[in-house]
């Protein structure tokens, strides 16, 4: 029976142009064409999008929740990346 | 440190309390696994059964207005099963086994789909108190601790609106019409006021998995709270229709700024949902018919792609691909 299962895709959508696009969830589709065709009708019924992309979930990599710790660490006493860490004189201006 | 003594299950709860959300690839007991995948497979069970009792109306709704909006609303019911199983699915949950159990009678859903809507007033009500109900429990579930289902609820929860103000609607139309339209409102009312306060489930007392679901965050109303809380929103609203709740021991409590009402008929509840209902047999069979008569329809678009691939066709030119914008050498 689970040979029979349409493979899983998911689903991103730009709102409007200009912007991201952003994963809103996902759907079963025998291919990419009925995958778009399906997001359109389960996820844009009130105009949320202007442009979709499916990607079959099984092409997603993505990083352990485990690690995330020791994985995004590094970023976390570098706080010179900010532009708060620095004094700027007030009557400097146009910084 | 401390914590390096501490459980996984006591550091999962940990983050529970600071209202963390759970991401799928997170840890998490097993049973708090087993207990997402069964409520919200159960809830997506019962977006899919609860457009049988209205889609029973589509082709008698009265103008071609009222029909278009009772297509609109039972296309978003489906829409809504489908973020659910997909939400489900996050948690290793097969969407072929959540339909096999809900075919094998194995998986509940909500009971009310079990009554029948005999009249165009039952659609009214369907919207205004079923949905009403609906809404209550689904509020809070758009913070419930599971990531996938919040963000699922949070889209139900937007559409649901124009459900329950629909139902409204039609119920407000009929009172406002001929004697025989209000009688009809009233009447769908009576048939329809019970039930609808069982599906906030059984009382707190005897609800079993009540204290363990809160405690993880998965609900944050007890189903009694609840049910308070949607008879002190609708009475007012009934009273603007000039219905009648059908409630003898309704009545307002100055104290506890409620009102006090009589007792659910427990024993009807249990009979509905061990399947002894008006239409337990009827909705369970029409999913069935429906799952086995698309059998031949997924079988030949897997078929069809498969040939397509084969063949190489290009199924889609737009989306994340750029390779038309890149420099040719």
């Amino acid at each position: 029976m689970s040979q029979s299962e349409w493979p899983l895709w998911e689903v991103f959508i730009r709102s409007k142009q200009g912007l991201d696009h952003k994963h809103v969830g996902s759907l079963h589709a025998a291919d990419a064409a009925m995958a778009i065709q399906n997001a359109r009708d389960v996820y844009t019924r009130r105009m949320e999008g202007v442009s979709i992309w499916v990607v079959e979930s099984r092409h997603i990599h993505a990083s352990n929740p485990d690690d995330a710790a020791a994985f995004f660490d590094p970023a976390n006493d570098k706080v010179y990346r900010h532009p708060t860490f620095y004094q700027v004189p007030d009557s400097i201006k146009h910084m | 440190m401390e914590t390096a003594e501490l459980t996984q299950e006591e550091l999962f709860q940990q983050r529970i309390d600071a209202d963390q959300r759970i991401e799928p690839k997170d840890w998490m007991p097993d049973a708090y696994r087993k207990t997402l995948i069964r409520q919200i497979s159960q809830h997506a069970h019962s977006e899919i059964v609860g457009m049988l009792p209205e889609g029973n109306w589509i082709t008698r709704a009265p103008s071609l207005k009222r029909k278009s909006i009772l297509l609109a609303k039972v296309q978003d019911e489906a829409g809504h099963g489908l973020y659910l199983y997909s939400a489900a699915e996050t948690l290793g949950a097969s969407r072929d086994q959540m339909l096999a159990d809900l075919h094998a009678g194995k998986a509940k859903y909500s009971s009310i789909f079990n009554y029948p809507t005999l009249s165009w007033a039952d659609i009214g009500c369907v919207g205004w108190l079923v949905d009403g109900a609906a809404i209550l429990n689904q509020v809070p579930l758009c913070r419930t601790s599971f990531g996938p289902y919040a963000r699922a609820m949070v889209r139900v929860c937007k559409e649901e609106s124009f459900h329950q103000r629909q139902g409204f609607e039609i119920m407000q139309t009929l009172c406002e019409g001929a004697p025989e339209q209000k009688a009809m409102a009233q009447e769908a009312l009576n048939r329809w006021w019970w039930p609808t306060l069982m599906m906030f489930g059984p009382k707190d007392d005897e609800s079993p998995n009540t204290a363990r679901s809160m405690q993880w965050r998965i609900k944050r109303f007890t189903n009694d709270e609840l049910r308070q809380k949607f008879v002190d929103m609708m009475v007012p609203q009934a009273e603007f229709l000039g219905l009648t709740v059908p409630d003898l021991a309704l009545q307002w409590n100055e104290t506890k700024q409620g009102y006090d009402f009589g007792e659910v008929n427990w024993e009807e509840f249990w009979q509905v949902v061990n399947g002894n209902g008006l239409c337990n047999h009827d909705r369970l069979q029409a999913r069935v018919d429906a799952w086995e008569e698309g059998a031949w329809v997924r079988e030949a678009a897997l078929a069809h792609a498969e040939k397509r691939r084969q063949r190489q066709e290009p199924i889609h030119k737009s989306g994340p691909t750029r390779k038309a914008e890149l420099p040719q050498d």
